[in-house]
């Protein structure tokens, strides 16, 4: 009887139209909701990297759209002895750069972590190199190095340890030292910051119980706090290699990748090719032939920031 | 058979143990201080419960046996030797913290083997040695996982496994069951116990649960603001509370505190509110009119027509017993039955406690005044 009586008042569904089905679809809608950041990344990331792709398969110049030209840029490069004292410049920069922030950074984190007086201070003093604009910082370099005015300098001189100026910026590896220096300077807060923050997502129990358990200071460091500070480590060291195999900035306002392209990283070499010389397709493949250092380096941070075998597993908290 | 560093070995038996001797021992963080002179005397093989309410100082006292806090006077003897100034790894200790405070990097064997291996002490006997505590804690299926992938109960028990594996002189737990369910935590304090009575390590446990300290402790240190309340047997402090705070606090639910005063004029009596008489079978002398607090255990009221009248408010059965809430000449007080009398809020009964089984203490110290 029941059935009956639902049978009864259940009404005819009419036929729904596409635009209704849609209107109640969650996959439709789902895709509406990611179609502003879909047409973000479009825009701003997709479409330069694509457009930057095919400019380096062309020989077009500043006011002129050129014409395909296949892989004739990347021949070019590849006789191209800048080009390669470029990729040369920039591996040195990144590597040594980064080790040194990585190291300077992990002490600093450390060395923060402890229960210092004035620790909110002094953790923010850290972060300053990090908030002044690198055109600045790079200004305030640039007088550093002076060959003439160097505080450096004139204070050796005056210690009595050098007679002449050095000449930070005109020598080719005193050049590469002092701007690596520079990016240095300003990529430790980061590093730090970060990895002080990954610090303090480690219970101070485990290394009371690993006190317990016998071990001294660099015991616990080696087999408490570096195994669970390796998930930070990896992003926050990814994204410091990104930041420093492309950088452009400090480079441009201290040496301009001189003396005789001693410093030239591929970023700048790039630029000075395709704006100030006007080779578009030219700069275009110089800055294409990043892509696969900058590939490699997010698929080791991608590989290294897969859970760990302790990060899996049911919480049963 | 004493050793150099103070440990005996029982005869006949293969565990290790030492006394525990704390001396008048403080502890001040800046100007504030939170131990103000602390004596116990730990026996060999024996389990000491310090219970108190947070903030009484207990786990300060026991990280300061620890080592993971400095002594700011006084001392603590492990064994024969004064272990004030000795880094934690010296002291022979062995902690269970309250979070388990596994490595969450390790399996559950190198959780377990962690303290061995940094001794360096030869991998057949580390093997050795975590099977053996994973024997008796039942971890053997466990050993290869890694502590996001156990349950609470069985990271407890690592937890304890790597304090067996270590076999210390004594075993200090710092709150180990608070962070389970009621379930688990009855059923551990059972494993525990179990565990001493199979390795007899010394052993230290704070907890702020009196139930526990009752069900576990041979010896409860009764702790408050810093200073020691009382110290026996658990049925000791239960039956003979020395004082207002211990006879509040163990025991639930708590005792029954009437004000009131001594009347030790021919019949020796306790005068409570409304002028509601309360039998009493011993006094200090010349206690006429002393000002005193009658404290009754709620199963220690009994119905009699002889008792003084009071007014239920609320009847909560459980089951095995039936707790009451009642009101003496508008007085709270707590009673429970094992028999299922029938009460409604309302009723008015008569109740009379056993004056054999009452505790009289003074109202301006709170110190205990019946034998």
């Amino acid at each position: 009887m029941t059935d009956a009586t639902l049978n009864n008042i259940k009404l005819a569904p009419r036929e729904a139209t596409t635009w209704q089905r849609l209107q109640v679809n969650r996959n439709w809608l789902g895709l509406w909701f990611m179609l502003p950041a879909a047409a973000f990344l479009i825009l701003f990331l997709a479409y330069p990297l694509g457009l930057g792709v095919w400019i380096s398969f062309t020989d077009a110049r500043i006011g002129r759209g050129g014409d395909f030209v296949g892989l004739e840029n990347y021949e070019w490069l590849w006789d191209d002895t800048v080009f390669w004292l470029s990729v040369f410049n920039t591996l040195l920069y990144t590597i040594v750069a980064s080790a040194f922030k990585f190291a300077v950074g992990l002490y600093l984190a450390l060395l923060l972590n402890q229960n210092l007086p004035f620790k909110a201070i002094l953790r923010a003093v850290v972060l300053i190199p990090f908030i002044v604009p690198t055109v600045l910082s790079a200004i305030a370099f640039w007088w550093l190095f002076d060959s003439q005015f160097s505080i450096i300098s004139w204070t050796l001189k005056k210690a009595g340890l050098i007679s002449t100026n050095i000449d930070f910026l005109g020598d080719v590896w005193n050049a590469r030292w002092s701007v690596i220096f520079a990016n240095i300077w300003r990529g430790v807060p980061f590093v730090a910051i970060t990895l002080l923050a990954g610090l303090q997502t480690v219970s101070p129990t485990l290394y009371e119980a690993a006190t317990i358990d016998g071990a001294n200071k660099w015991q616990i460091f080696r087999h408490v706090t570096y195994p669970l500070l390796t998930p930070i480590i990896a992003v926050v060291m990814t994204f410091s290699v990104l930041f420093t195999f492309t950088d452009f900035q400090l480079i441009w306002v201290l040496t301009r990748g001189g003396p005789v392209n001693a410093t030239q990283l591929m970023a700048t070499l790039s630029y000075q090719r395709a704006i100030l010389g006007g080779h578009l397709g030219e700069g275009a493949a110089i800055s294409t032939a990043m892509i696969p250092f900058l590939l490699a380096a997010i698929l080791i941070s991608w590989f290294g920031l897969q859970r760990r075998k302790w990060q899996q597993g049911e919480n049963n908290d | 058979m004493p050793n150099n560093k103070g440990k005996c070995r029982l005869a006949g038996g293969e565990d290790w143990m030492a006394s525990v001797a704390i001396r008048d021992v403080r502890k001040a963080f800046g100007a504030t201080g939170v131990i103000h002179g602390v004596d116990v005397s730990i026996r060999d093989g024996e389990f000491v419960v310090l219970v108190g309410p947070s903030g009484c100082g207990k786990s300060t006292l026991l990280r300061m046996i620890a080592g993971l806090e400095n002594i700011t006077s006084g001392e603590i003897r492990i064994g024969e030797r004064v272990v004030n100034n000795m880094p934690p790894k010296e002291r022979d200790v062995a902690m269970v913290f309250q979070n388990y405070a596994l490595y969450p990097h390790m399996t559950v064997a190198n959780n377990m083997a962690f303290s061995m291996k940094l001794r360096g002490a030869p991998q057949s006997e580390i093997d050795a040695r975590v099977k053996r505590a994973a024997d008796i804690l039942g971890l053997d299926p466990y050993l290869q996982r890694f502590p996001r992938q156990l349950s609470g109960g069985q990271r407890q028990r690592v937890a304890m496994g790597r304090a067996i594996v270590r076999d210390p002189q004594v075993f200090l737990f710092d709150e180990p069951l608070s962070n389970l369910d009621a379930k688990l935590r009855v059923q551990m304090r059972t494993e525990i116990k179990e565990l001493h009575q199979r390795l007899k390590t010394t052993t230290i446990y704070v907890t702020h649960d009196q139930i526990e300290a009752m069900t576990m402790a041979d010896k409860i240190v009764v702790m408050h603001d810093g200073l020691v309340e009382q110290i026996g047997a658990p049925l000791e402090l239960y039956d003979k509370p020395q004082n207002i705070f211990v006879a509040g606090f163990i025991g639930s639910p708590a005792m029954n505190f009437i004000k009131g005063t001594l009347r030790a004029n021919g019949k020796l009596e306790f005068e409570g509110p409304g002028g509601t008489k309360f039998p009493l079978t011993s006094a200090p002398k010349a206690s006429n009119g002393r000002a005193a607090v009658y404290g009754v255990r709620p199963e220690h009221f009994h119905i009699d027509d002889d008792g003084a009248e009071a007014v239920i408010q609320v009847v909560e059965p459980t089951g095995s017993e039936i707790q009451v809430a009642a009101k003496i000449a508008g007085q709270e007080i707590i009673a429970v039955f094992r028999e299922r009398h029938q009460f409604k809020p309302g009723d008015k009964i008569r109740l009379k406690p056993d004056p054999r089984l009452v505790h009289l203490f003074d109202e301006a110290t709170g110190q205990r005044l019946n034998a």
